[in-house]
């Protein structure tokens, strides 16, 4: 067991690659998924009836639709309408697009909960549409939110590793490899597992430093 | 807009000019036909009974609400209209807001910055002021409300009283023709309206312009230029706050006036600050 510990060590770059991978992929498509969201979630709590009817489609579609399924569409399905990509693109339009829309239904129901008096004031001061929105709306949404949306990084971080099956070298892909190369199953996925654990962790980091921002101010 | 609207006197002095405001939400008539003028550096007291239409007419004033009808204007520039008789663009309708401050209820300050960002933060992103201009003045008008030595502090860490001084010079900061407010102390823990009373008891004799919808007859009594008396949506009658206080010439004054002096002071006063909030 410990010998299969070494082989997993001894291709140590192969894994370190894939949770490089990993990385980059998660905070890439949490970044502009919670932007995006940010967005969207504006049409979800307009006045007017349209932006919401079709936001409030795009949201629902997405959070019935299993990622794994997304990703084929977006990587198999695709190409058949003449849009390509890589596997490495796919993956990551992927992973933003189905979280855009968890972002989004998670600031829209942090709004649902705010008073409505400091948008209000914002008005009454002269704060207008998208100004309004990212100085006075959505600051008190994203520390409000801030542990719901953390929850959802994490939840980035281990949908990634669906991306294995297209051929994405992310970490579960590195884990993989070595396991089929090497026959030393138990060595590799625990060792994926406790590296997904360790990323965690980050994320849990800081997520409770929004949450120290966010007792501050209330 | 009707075309019927009443001749504006374009006589100087006047901040504000509200002329036949209406407005109704659904089938209930909240303002009706709502006429007053307020000059420079005159206090106008709203009073009435809850429900009367005193915030909607507030509301109006600044376009957060659109009237049905009748104009209204600031410094004889018409709020919400252009010129040329159309709806104002968002752009437009922005910088009259700034030059009409408002003081909320709730005070609605905002949650996510610090005492001095919240006095900061519309000169600098709505009237573009360079921001060293505008630190020190924010930082002058908190003085001149007694928060010196709170503008780090976020508006979850202040009492109720200090939430609405700094809801004052937040108002003070566009440097505003007109101060709106809305019944600045009917949130207020009986023992912290004092302090924000005093406060605009000096902006008052500082010449501000200010309407204030308020509860507090003590305040109208002694600063007010004019008191405005409103029962169901119709100004009911107007009049100088000596002669309104002692002598009201209508019944539906007397009568809302009698409720006060019941209970004379504070205990009156806060009674009806209860009734009103619950």
């Amino acid at each position: 067991m410990i010998h299969d510990f070494g082989v997993v060590w001894a291709e140590r770059s192969l894994m370190l690659n894939g949770l490089l991978n990993t990385l980059i992929l998660s905070v890439l498509s949490a970044f502009a998924a919670l932007v995006l969201g940010a967005l969207l979630a504006m049409l979800l709590t307009h006045k007017t009836k349209a932006p919401v009817v079709v936001a409030r489609g795009f949201v629902d579609l997405m959070r019935c639709t299993p990622f794994l399924l997304f990703a084929y569409i977006v990587y198999y399905g695709l190409p058949s309408l003449g849009i390509k990509f890589d596997n490495w693109s796919a993956g990551l339009v992927a992973l933003i697009i189905y979280n855009t829309a968890y972002m989004a239904e998670i600031l829209r129901g942090a709004a649902a909960a705010q008073p409505p008096e400091p948008a209000e004031a914002g008005i009454a001061f002269g704060f207008t549409g998208f100004g309004l929105y990212r100085r006075i709306v959505l600051p008190p949404l994203l520390l409000a939110a801030g542990p719901v949306v953390g929850n959802q990084v994490i939840q980035i971080v281990k949908d990634s590793a669906f991306l294995t099956i297209i051929a994405l070298p992310e970490l579960t892909h590195a884990a993989s490899s070595i396991q089929s190369r090497h026959y030393v199953p138990f060595a590799a996925f625990i060792s994926a597992v406790i590296l997904y654990w360790l990323l965690c962790l980050l994320v849990e980091t800081g997520v409770s430093a929004v949450g120290r921002m966010a007792d501050a101010r209330r | 807009m009707s075309a019927a609207t009443p001749t504006i006197e374009t006589a100087d002095g006047a901040v504000l000019r509200v002329a036949g405001v209406s407005k109704s939400f659904g089938t209930l008539q909240v303002l009706n036909d709502i006429t007053f003028t307020v000059a420079r550096g005159e206090t106008v007291c709203v009073v009435g009974p809850s429900g009367s239409g005193k915030s909607t007419l507030l509301r109006c004033i600044n376009w957060l609400e659109r009237p049905d009808s009748g104009r209204i204007f600031l410094e004889l520039e018409q709020v919400g209209m252009t010129a040329g008789g159309f709806l104002m663009r968002d752009k437009e309708l922005s910088l009259m807001r700034t030059r009409i401050g408002m003081v909320f209820q709730h005070f609605a300050l905002w949650p996510h910055l610090t005492v001095l960002q919240n006095v900061m933060e519309a000169p600098l992103h709505v009237q573009g002021r360079p921001k060293a201009q505008v630190r020190e003045e924010a930082e002058a008008l908190l003085a001149r409300v007694g928060l010196s030595d709170k503008i780090d502090a976020y508006p979850a860490r202040l009492s109720g009283g200090q939430k609405q001084r700094v809801g004052i010079a937040r108002a003070l900061a566009t440097k505003p023709a007109l101060i709106l407010f809305d019944e600045p102390t009917s949130a207020l823990d009986p023992e912290l309206v004092g302090e924000v009373l005093t406060v605009m008891r000096d902006l008052a004799h500082e010449g501000m312009t200010m309407v204030v919808v308020t509860h507090e007859m003590s305040f109208a009594r002694e600063a007010a230029g004019h008191v405005i008396f409103m029962d169901r949506g119709a100004i009911v009658e107007t009049g100088r706050p000596e002669e309104f206080f002692r002598a009201p010439s209508t019944d539906r004054a007397r009568q809302f006036l009698l409720r006060y002096a019941s209970t004379p002071g504070q205990g009156g006063e806060n009674a009806a600050r209860q009734e009103h909030r619950s």
